[in-house]
C-alpha cells in the first residue's frame, strides 16, 4: 500500500514526528494524514515541560509544524475505532482510515491511596497541568510530590520556584531509582536536600488527607509521619493510552500498551502504534528517543520500506534542580561477571561509575551524578572498547575532547535521533562544515542538544576549520572586522567591504558596521552613507512595534524623575494620543508614534530637558536603582547617586548587544542587579561589583568580580569591561555568553581588567574617555539638523498625509493597535490571563 | 483594483531626493510603495509586508544575497529580491513589484496591474 488516508490518534512529540518523518519521505503527498488532537494546542515538547515555570510559554516550546496534505483536528479527540468499516470516531464526526497510527502516549499513574481526589492534588503531564498548578500555588504555603524519580523532582523544583516549602516521598529507597544506583542516589539527595528539599525516601504514602476548606492539606506515610502539604503532584509513573486499541479489539502487552512487532504493526496491518502507547513485542517505553524511533520506522513502511524498531537506548541525561545527572546503557550493572569503576569526590560532590565486561575492555554502561561532561563521549562509546584510561574519562571535558575522534564509526553520537559517528564523518565529508549544517543534514544535536560539544569535535577532527565568517559579505569575524575597523582607520561601510569583503552588504553586516564605527566614534549615526547601515530602530531612534508606528522611550537616569518632568511626559502623550507603560527599566515606554511625529514629540521631550533613552540601540539602556540610602531605613550606600552618574557616563554607548545595568544600595539587592550586565551591590565599606547576568529566556545570575570598591576603582573596572566586551564579543552576543565563550572564562576577563595581562588597560581607559566627552544626544542633534529631519516623512510624495495603516482602538483607556492581539490573529488560542510571575 | 488612472506614470520625487542603499515610502493613486535606489538602479514593491500586516518593507536594510539586490524586512527580517518582489525565504511568498524610472531628474512610479 502506497497511499491513501493516513489518521493519527495523538498529537504528542512523537505523533507530530511521525508526521514530519512522512512528509520528508513522501514527497508527492501520496499519503493524505489526519491527526485527531485531545489537547486544544499543537505538539509541544514535553521534555521541556518544566521550562514553562522558568518564563518559557506555548510559544517556546511549540514543536508544531504545518505540512500540505496534513489536517490537524485540535481539541477533537477520537473516542473509538470501528476496525471493519475502517473509521476513527470522535466526539464531533468520523474519520476514514487506510492506515491508522496510534500515538495518543500515557497517562500519569496516580495511585489508588485514599484521598488522591482532593482538590490540590495534581498531575505533571501537559501545559494545562502546569497552569492549574501555577495558579493554585499562589498563596499556599507547602507542597509535596510522590515519586522521586525524574518527573518527581522536576515537579518539586517547579514547587519550590513557586515558593511552596517543598518535600518528595519516593517509596524506592533513593532518588530516580530507575536511572541511577545507590551511591549516585545518596549525592543526589544531598543537592537536593541543599535546596531544602526534604527527602522522605523507601516509604509509601498511605492517605492525603483533607483541611477545614475540603481540599488537599497534608500526607500520611506508611511510617507514621505527617508532612503538611497544601498542594500535592502525583510523579508515580505512566501507564500506556490503550483504551481505544482495547475497545477496538487490539491485542494489548503484557504491562499494558498496544501490542506490535518490530515493524511497530499490530496483527492487524493497517494498525500501527508508536510511542509511549505503543508495546514493542511486549516493551513499553518512557522515553522520546525510543518513540522517535518508531516514528521514523513507521513513517518508512508507509513509503514501502522495511525498517524495524531497533531497541531502545534508554540513556538519559539531564539537570535537575541544577544538577547534572546522566545514566546509560547497563547502569545497574545487571550484566553477569561485570565490573565498576567508581569515583567519588564529596568535596567536589562528583560522583561517577562506569560499568565494564567482565575483562574490562569494554564499556556496558554507567551513572554520572554532578558532573556530567564525559556523558557524550561515554554514551556513545558503549558496546564497544574504552576510548581512554577510565579515571581519565571520568576526569572531565579535557579528556573526552581527547577521545571524541577516537569513536568507532557504529558509535552513536545522538541518541535522540539515532545518528552514528559515521553519519556525522558522511555529512562533513558532504560538506557540511558547521555544528548548524550537521544539525539541519543529520537531525544529530537538534532534540536535547547534550551531543552538540561532540559535534564539534568531531568537525575538529576532521580538520573542518568553523567558520566565523559574519555573513556571505564578511569571512572574518565581528571582533576581528573591529580591529581591521580601528587599526586601519576605516570609516566608510563602502570602503570596508571593498577591501575586505564582497557584495553590498545585508542586513547582519550593515548594522554591526554601523555598531562598530559608532563605537569609535563617528560623528552621528544618521550622517552619510552610515544612515544607510541602521537598523530601522537606529535609523529612526525609535523602537518598531508590530503595526509599523515606533514607541519612544526619554533617558531617565537611575529612574530618578522630577514631577515637572513627568507632567511633561504626561502632557506629551496625551497631545500625540500616546499609550503609556513603565518599563522594567525605571522609564517610561510611549507607543503608537508615527514616523513623522517623531520630531515633533522629541521638540517637546528636549525642551523639557529630556535626551534620547537609547532604548532603540544596542547600547546601554538603563541603570536601575533602589532608593538606597538617601531613603531606605536599611541602604548602606547611596545607590541612586551612583546609578544617575553610571548612566550618565555609559550613555550612548553602542556595543554589540543591549547592556543593562542596576545598582542596590544593600545586600537586599531590590534594584536586581544580579540580573544584570553588569551590577553594583553596595557594601559598608564600597561596592561589590558582579558582571555577565541577564534576564530573558534564559536567566542568569551575574558573577561576583570585585569586592568592597571605591566608586572611583569600581568606575576603572567597568570602563575597561565595557570596552572590553565592545571589542571582543561577537554580533549581539550579551556579556554573559561573551564571558562563557570566552577560553579561561571570568578569571581571564579578571586578568585582563584587573591585572593587565594583555597590556590593553590604557588603551581601554582611553577608548572610554573619548566617549565620555564626546557624547552628546541624538535626538537633539537631529532637531537642530534639516537634513536629518528629513528622513521623518510619511511619504516622499505627501509627507502631508499620515499613514493611513496606522489606526487604534481603546483598551483599558489606551490606544492600542487596531488588529487585537497577535496570538488571536494568527488564530491561536487566547493565552492564559496574566498570572503573578514566578521568581527565583 | 487599481484603478485606471493609476496605470499611468506618476511623478513621486526629484531623483536627488533618496539616498543611496535606503528606501523610502511613496503614496501612489493610494497605493503604498517602497523605493529603493541602489548602485545597480532604482527599484519599486509594495511597502506592505505581507508576514506581519504592516506598511514598513521601505524601512528595511538594503543588500545583496549572491548577485541579487535585496530588503530585509525591519520586522522581522524576511529577505525579498528587490528585481521581483519574491521572498527569498520563504518559498510562495512575494510582494507586488511596480515599475519604476527616472526621467529628466524626477522618479516615476507606475503600479503594476494585479496579476
Amino acid at each position: 500500500m502506497t497511499g491513501g488516508n493516513v489518521v493519527v490518534i495523538g498529537n504528542g512529540m512523537v505523533g507530530q514526528r511521525f508526521v514530519d518523518a512522512l512528509r520528508a519521505r513522501d514527497p508527492q503527498g501520496l499519503w493524505r494524514v489526519t491527526v485527531l488532537a485531545e489537547e486544544s494546542r499543537p505538539a509541544y515538547d514535553r521534555v521541556r515541560l518544566s521550562a514553562y515555570f522558568d518564563g518559557a510559554d506555548e510559544q517556546d516550546l511549540n514543536l508544531h509544524t504545518a505540512h500540505d496534505g496534513v489536517e490537524l483536528r485540535l481539541g477533537e479527540p477520537a473516542t473509538g475505532v470501528d476496525r471493519d468499516r475502517r473509521v476513527v470516531t470522535t466526539t464531533t464526526g468520523e474519520h476514514p482510515y487506510d492506515v491508522l497510527v496510534f500515538a495518543t502516549g500515557s497517562y500519569p499513574f496516580v495511585p489508588p491511596v485514599p484521598g488522591s481526589d482532593l482538590a490540590g492534588v495534581f498531575v505533571y503531564r501537559t501545559l494545562d497541568d502546569l497552569a492549574a498548578i501555577r495558579r493554585y500555588a499562589k498563596d499556599r504555603r507547602t507542597g509535596a510530590v510522590i515519586g522521586g524519580g525524574l518527573l518527581g523532582l522536576e515537579a518539586a523544583n517547579a514547587l519550590r520556584l513557586l515558593g511552596l516549602t517543598t518535600s518528595v516521598v519516593e517509596f524506592a529507597p533513593r532518588l530516580m531509582p530507575v536511572q541511577v544506583d545507590t551511591a549516585g542516589g545518596a549525592m543526589l539527595r544531598r543537592y537536593v536536600e541543599d535546596l531544602d528539599v526534604a527527602c522522605h525516601l523507601g516509604v509509601a504514602t498511605t492517605a492525603l488527607r483533607s483541611g477545614a476548606d475540603g481540599a488537599v492539606a497534608a500526607l500520611e506515610l506508611a511510617d507514621g509521619a505527617v508532612l503538611d502539604a497544601d498542594l500535592v503532584v502525583v510523579a508515580a509513573g505512566i501507564r500506556p493510552r490503550d483504551e481505544l486499541a482495547r475497545a477496538a479489539g487490539l491485542d494489548i502487552g503484557p504491562r499494558g500498551g498496544v501490542l506490535v512487532d518490530a515493524a511497530c504493526r499490530s496483527p492487524d496491518e493497517r494498525i500501527y502504534a508508536v510511542g509511549e502507547c505503543a508495546a514493542v513485542d511486549g516493551t513499553c517505553y518512557g522515553l522520546v528517543a525510543p518513540g522517535y524511533a518508531m516514528a521514523e520506522v513507521v513513517a518508512d513502511r508507509l513509503v514501502g520500506g522495511a525498517a524495524t524498531f531497533p531497541g531502545a537506548d534508554t540513556a538519559t541525561k539531564l539537570k535537575l534542580l541544577g544538577v547534572d545527572v546522566a545514566s546509560f546503557g547497563d547502569a545497574h550493572g545487571a550484566t553477569p561477571g561485570c565490573l565498576d569503576v567508581t569515583w567519588t569526590d564529596p568535596a567536589a560532590r562528583v560522583y561517577a561509575k562506569l560499568v565494564l565486561s567482565d575483562d574490562a575492555s569494554t564499556l556496558l554502561g554507567g551513572v554520572l551524578v554532578g558532573d556530567a561532561g564525559a556523558y557524550p563521549t561515554l554514551r556513545a562509546s558503549v558496546g564497544g572498547p574504552l576510548p581512554a584510561a577510565p579515571l581519565a574519562l571520568l576526569a572531565g571535558d579535557d579528556a573526552v575532547g581527547a577521545t571524541a575522534g577516537a569513536l568507532p564509526a557504529t558509535a552513536q553520537v545522538c541518541s535522540c535521533n539515532a545518528v552514528t559517528r559515521g553519519d556525522i564523518d558522511t555529512a562533513i565529508a558532504d560538506g557540511c562544515a558547521d555544528v548548524a549544517a550537521l544539525k539541519a543534514c543529520t537531525r544529530a544535536g537538534t532534540s536535547c542538544g547534550s551531543c552538540v560539544p561532540m559535534l564539534k569535535q568531531l568537525l575538529d577532527a576532521a580538520g573542518v576549520v568553523q567558520s566565523k565568517a559574519l555573513c556571505e559579505h564578511f569571512d572574518v569575524s565581528r571582533q576581528e572586522l573591529f580591529d581591521i575597523v580601528r587599526v586601519r582607520g576605516i570609516r566608510t561601510f563602502s570602503r570596508l567591504i571593498a577591501e575586505h569583503g564582497r557584495g553590498q552588504g545585508c542586513d547582519i553586516c550593515k548594522p554591526v558596521v554601523a555598531s562598530i564605527l559608532a563605537s569609535l566614534g563617528n560623528g552621528h549615526i544618521l550622517d552619510g552613507e552610515q544612515a544607510s547601515l541602521q537598523d530601522t530602530n537606529d535609523h529612526f531612534l525609535a523602537n518598531l512595534q508590530r503595526d509599523g508606528s515606533y514607541s519612544v522611550v526619554p533617558r531617565i537616569p537611575g529612574g530618578e524623575i522630577t514631577p515637572e518632568k513627568l507632567i511633561v511626559i504626561g502632557e506629551v502623550a496625551r497631545d500625540f494620543n500616546l499609550y503609556t507603560k513603565i518599563t522594567g527599566g525605571q522609564r517610561i515606554d510611549l507607543f503608537g508614534a508615527r514616523v513623522d511625529q517623531l520630531p515633533q514629540i522629541w521638540r517637546r521631550l528636549v525642551d523639557a530637558g529630556f535626551e534620547s533613552g537609547h532604548a532603540y540601540g544596542k547600547a546601554l539602556r538603563t541603570v536601575k536603582s533602589c532608593v538606597g540610602s538617601t531613603w531606605c531605613r536599611y541602604g548602606v550606600q547611596d545607590s541612586v547617586g551612583l546609578a544617575v552618574a553610571l548612566e550618565l557616563r555609559y550613555r550612548g554607548l553602542r556595543a554589540p548587544h543591549k547592556i543593562k545595568s542596576a545598582v542596590s544600595g544593600c545586600a537586599r539587592e531590590c534594584a536586581e542587579a544580579r540580573s544584570k550586565d553588569f551590577g553594583v551591590i553596595a557594601t559598608e565599606t564600597g561596592w561589590n561589583l558582579y558582571v555577565g547576568g541577564n534576564g530573558g529566556f534564559r536567566p542568569r545570575h551575574a558573577d561576583l568580580f570585585a569586592t568592597d570598591l571605591s566608586t572611583e576603582a569600581l568606575v576603572t573596572l567597568i570602563d575597561r569591561f565595557l570596552m572590553y566586551y565592545i571589542r571582543t564579543a561577537d554580533r549581539l552576543q550579551r556579556t554573559a555568553a561573551w564571558i562563557e565563550a570566552m577560553d579561561g572564562g571570568l578569571d581571564h576577563l579578571r586578568a585582563v581588567i584587573v591585572d593587565d595581562s594583555l597590556g590593553l588597560c590604557a588603551e581601554l581607559d582611553a577608548a572610554m574617555a573619548r566617549h565620555v566627552v564626546s557624547y552628546s544626544d541624538e535626538w537633539r542633534d537631529v532637531l537642530s539638523d534639516a537634513d536629518r529631519l528629513r528622513r521623518f516623512t510619511s511619504f516622499v510624495n505627501a509627507p502631508e498625509v499620515p499613514d493611513p495603516s496606522i489606526t487604534f482602538v481603546t483598551e483599558r483607556g489606551q490606544p492600542v493597535p487596531v488588529g487585537g492581539h497577535a496570538s488571536e490573529a494568527q488564530g491561536r488560542q487566547p493565552v492564559a490571563l496574566g498570572l503573578p510571575e514566578v521568581r527565583r | 483594483m487599481t484603478a485606471a488612472t493609476a496605470l499611468g506614470w506618476v511623478t513621486v520625487c526629484p531623483l536627488d531626493r533618496l539616498d543611496r542603499d535606503r528606501g523610502v515610502a511613496a503614496l501612489v493613486a493610494g497605493v503604498q510603495v517602497a523605493i529603493f535606489r541602489t548602485a545597480d538602479g532604482l527599484y519599486a514593491i509594495d511597502n506592505l509586508d505581507p508576514v506581519s500586516g504592516a506598511y514598513v518593507l521601505s524601512r528595511g536594510i538594503v543588500g545583496s544575497r549572491g548577485e541579487v539586490p535585496t530588503v530585509a524586512s525591519p520586522l522581522h527580517k524576511q529577505v525579498y529580491d528587490l528585481r521581483t518582489g519574491d521572498c527569498l525565504d520563504l518559498p510562495g511568498v512575494s510582494v507586488a513589484r511596480h515599475q519604476i524610472r527616472c526621467h529628466n531628474g524626477m522618479v516615476e512610479v507606475r503600479l503594476r496591474q494585479e496579476g
